[in-house]
């Protein structure tokens, strides 16, 4: 073990007056976890089970002129093939999918392509059958027609003149308004602060790039699946590996045209999401699948099909431009942002436009956003999507201000660093926000203040996410022993089964261990929207702050009647219920529980809610790297991040969602890409290919948990997940331009990409 | 009464003005009376008697689920945003 002269991971508290939450509780699942005892989606089994396969999409685009799979069915041990015509005819409307949005038959499409393949790895058709080599077997018989299309495959082709165009329908939205123009761009927005014209005339100094990034994908360990039981009387019974079980629920009820009451999610353990496990794939083939059949079918993705047929982040074009006095005050910023929506609309283009310039008090801003479909698959969410790929820009040109300025980069950040009632340039203005304590804590720490060694290059950068609320419900019952048993929807994806128990048991005034949460399924709780967004420490916790605070204020009234004195006079603290007046009376939380039965019955506390008040969280980062001269591999030799929690409830999991976040992010700089080839085929779909950083390849990330209270919590908790993904490219290329006087531009900065940078 | 940011590419509706005072208690009202001030609105906006899905409407900073019920105060301020997706 490597001894250090500082402290590696650090919470700068403001706020310690708590008696669970700030602990660091071993976590409820980890035993199971451990000991390879916890249930996944590919772990089910049942009696009768089929396997189910999915054929997919030789070709980026074309069109289907028929599907034959007659020669399939008529294999042995073939129960049922299905297509996209097996789908019950339904409204084209518009459906949530947990954070985001989409036109129901795109989403249909997607699941079993229509009349059209966008992708290679498009879902054309599919097959049940008594295990999954017969079922692959089948997949070789059945005979698709296609009439193979030209296809574009960046926002550069897809926006050129005469361009190959995927929907004839689609026409480019802008901000509610049909343009009319068939395009591959599905919409532009804008946002305008200030007058940007007026503000780079003021300019001393203007920096103006051109900045791209790659496809990447989430890289979750555990591929997708999904098991589907319809039964007879017409209730469809998933498990499967989801961020959001009701999403799931309510987007099988709109594609099948069945009542949400006739279905049932219950998610299984997850390895892991990101993001990307909030679309549904194979549910909906499954369950048609099963319909057919009338026994449960299970569809686990390879993982060639994880990277082909699900969702990654967009690769993207951006153009940023920033002006400043020599006296290091900005005075205009303009972003100019194109992403790719893969397949159908919807790239992460819109919060990308929110975050790009969030850190700044800027006067004078314009932020143009496109998001533009090409022949990839549709993008799903990755981590604070489309903020990294703005921050790449974003804080490469504020480096290189600064450089040009004469100013120290922090410092050049903190002179120009957003605040309480900063108005941001989409309109919002900010609530109480950590931005200039990020930076203040990044300037500070030991490994800023430090010299650099010979060979090495040091880069900084800030990022920010947003966060959000959404709903969240949960249940606790009290036992007669004391302890508590906690229901919950959110699908725990980074450990938050925990810190939701831990909030309850702070109000409680009982032990984490002493309440046993558990996450149902759709039947046994209230709606509760996707584990997303950073919003489930923040809202499924304040939720269960709700419900504890329901057992509470019972415990209390069941005491008063007990003692026979008005509840008003009462108090429970720390797991005590007392009287305010005399100190006679008084018994623990245990004591009331076992006469639970003889004074009223059980005592279960419940909360439904859709909390405002949530907080957005900057993260910035410190990096030193060194690089091979001859092979032009970079290495990150030192890395710490800094994030602002609000109130770390488990700070062991916060470091870990910071740690997390920021081997996602470096891989991100360095490794990872889709390789694409001319036809569009990903060339490098296996983890041995697609390239994550591992332990070995890393230092350990230092780590600074920063507590600027979010008000609008009770406990101050702002969501940690996504913004610790944001600063890890800039800050890398950074580092580079620190070491080299390169400016990287292109992601990922490959040994190949330096090399040539040097030899310009 | 409320102060309606308007965005760039709605100005056209607006005569150019970036923010509108509107009296209003909800943002129902708001859209109904914005759209008497200013002709079209209401179809820039809504859809179905609802908020079209690519816009998101924010009340005092904050995107609210709460659609064209949100209350809205006299110092209020509100703001018609592209609808966004999270990780």
């Amino acid at each position: 073990m490597t001894t250090t002269d500082y402290e590696r991971n650090v919470v700068l508290s403001t706020n310690s007056d708590f008696k669970v939450i700030g602990t660091r509780p071993v976590r409820h699942d980890g035993v199971d976890k451990v000991t390879g005892r916890a249930i996944y989606g590919a772990d089910y089994v049942a009696s009768g089970l089929l396997h189910g396969k999915i054929l997919r999409s030789p070709h980026a685009h074309a069109r289907i002129i028929s599907i034959d799979t007659s020669k399939a069915e008529a294999l042995n041990g073939v129960r049922a093939v299905v297509t996209s015509a097996d789908f019950p005819r339904v409204e084209n409307k518009t459906v949530e999918l947990g954070e985001d949005e989409t036109k129901l038959l795109d989403l249909r499409g997607n699941v079993l392509a229509n009349d059209k393949v966008l992708y290679v790895g498009h879902a054309v058709a599919a097959v049940a059958a008594s295990n999954p080599h017969v079922a692959e077997e089948a997949l070789s018989l059945i005979d698709v027609k296609y009439e193979v299309l030209k296809s574009v495959m960046t926002t550069d082709e897809a926006m050129a003149e005469g361009a190959i165009i995927l929907h004839e329908n689609q026409t480019t939205e802008e901000l509610g308004t049909d343009s009319g123009i068939v395009s591959n761009v599905a919409k532009h927005f804008q946002h305008v602060k200030g007058n940007i014209e007026q503000g780079f005339k003021d300019a001393d100094i203007i920096v103006e790039r051109e900045y791209n990034t790659k496809t990447v994908h989430q890289g979750y360990i555990e591929p997708h699946n999904g098991t589907a039981l319809w039964s007879a009387d017409g209730r469809l019974h998933i498990w499967c590996s989801t961020q959001g079980s009701f999403v799931v629920r309510d987007s099988l009820s709109d594609l099948l045209d069945i009542p949400v009451s006739k279905i049932r999610v219950t998610p299984t353990e997850i390895g892991g999401g990101f993001g990307g496990k909030i679309p549904i794939y194979v549910e909906p083939v499954a369950a048609l699948l099963s319909k057919k059949t009338g026994t449960p079918v299970k569809i686990v993705m390879t993982r060639k099909e994880t990277f082909e047929g699900s969702g990654p982040t967009p690769g993207s074009k951006i153009k940023i431009k920033v002006g400043a006095k020599l006296d290091g005050k900005i005075t205009a910023a303009h972003a100019w942002m194109a992403m790719e929506a893969g397949a159908y609309a919807g790239s992460p283009v819109g919060a990308a436009a929110q975050c790009v310039f969030a850190t700044y008090d800027l006067d004078n801003a314009l932020i143009d956003g496109l998001d533009v479909v090409v022949n990839k698959p549709k993008t799903a969410a990755y981590r604070a999507p489309g903020s990294p790929n703005a921050a790449f820009g974003m804080e490469q040109a504020l480096n290189e201000l600064a450089e040009k300025i004469g100013m120290d980069p922090i410092d050049f950040r903190l002179k120009n660093v957003a605040s309480e009632g900063t108005r941001r340039p989409d309109g919002p203005v900010f609530q109480r926000i950590g931005a200039k304590e990020v930076l203040e804590a990044m300037r500070d720490h030991p490994h800023y203040q430090s010299s650099k060694a010979n060979g090495i290059g040091r880069g900084i950068a800030i990022g920010f996410w947003f966060n959000i609320g959404f709903d969240s419900a949960c249940n606790i019952a009290l036992n007669k022993d004391g302890t508590v048993n906690l229901i919950e929807g959110s699908t725990d994806i980074g450990g938050s089964r925990t810190s939701i128990a831990m909030q309850a048991a702070e109000v409680l005034g009982i032990a984490a261990e002493d309440v046993r949460p558990s996450i149902v399924d759709t039947d046994t709780v209230g709606f509760t929207a996707v584990t997303g967004g950073s919003r489930t420490t923040f809202a499924t916790g304040w939720a269960a702050y709700e419900a504890a605070q329901d057992v509470k204020a019972q415990c209390i009234e069941r005491a008063a009647n007990i003692w026979d004195v008005k509840s008003s006079s009462l108090q429970m603290e720390d797991g005590i219920i007392s009287s305010m007046s005399d100190s006679e009376l008084k018994m623990t939380l245990k004591e009331l529980a076992e006469q639970m039965s003889s004074t009223g019955g059980g005592i279960t506390g419940r909360a439904a809610i859709n909390p405002r008040g949530v907080g957005g969280s900057f993260c910035g980062n410190i990096a030193d790297v060194s690089i091979d001269e001859e092979t032009g591999k970079i290495s990150v030799e030192r890395f710490t991040c800094v994030q602002d929690a609000g109130k770390a409830i488990h700070p062991s999991y916060v470091e870990g969602q910071m740690q997390g976040g920021s081997v996602q992010g470096i891989g991100w700089a360095l490794n990872e890409e889709y390789f694409m080839s001319n036809e569009g085929k990903m060339n490098n779909s296996s983890l041995l290919d697609y390239r994550m950083p591992t332990a070995l390849d890393l230092p350990m990330i230092d780590t600074v948990i920063v507590e600027v209270a979010n008000p609008g919590h009770p406990f101050g908790v702002r969501g940690v997940g996504e913004a610790n993904i944001v600063p890890p490219t800039p800050t890398i290329a950074n580092a580079v331009y620190d070491l080299t006087g390169n400016r990287m531009t292109e992601l990922p900065m490959t040994p190949g990409s330096v090399l040539a940078a040097n030899n310009k | 009464m409320a102060l309606v940011f308007i965005p760039s590419q709605m100005r056209t509706l607006s005569e150019g003005k970036n923010r509108v005072e509107v009296e209003g208690t909800n943002v129902k009202q708001i859209i109904e009376n914005l759209d008497l001030m200013y002709p079209g609105f209401s179809g820039r906006l809504l859809e179905d008697f609802k908020i079209k899905p690519s816009i998101s409407i924010a009340v005092d900073g904050e995107i609210t689920p709460m659609g064209l019920i949100e209350k809205v105060s006299e110092n209020s301020e509100v703001h018609f945003l592209p609808a966004i997706s999270g990780g």
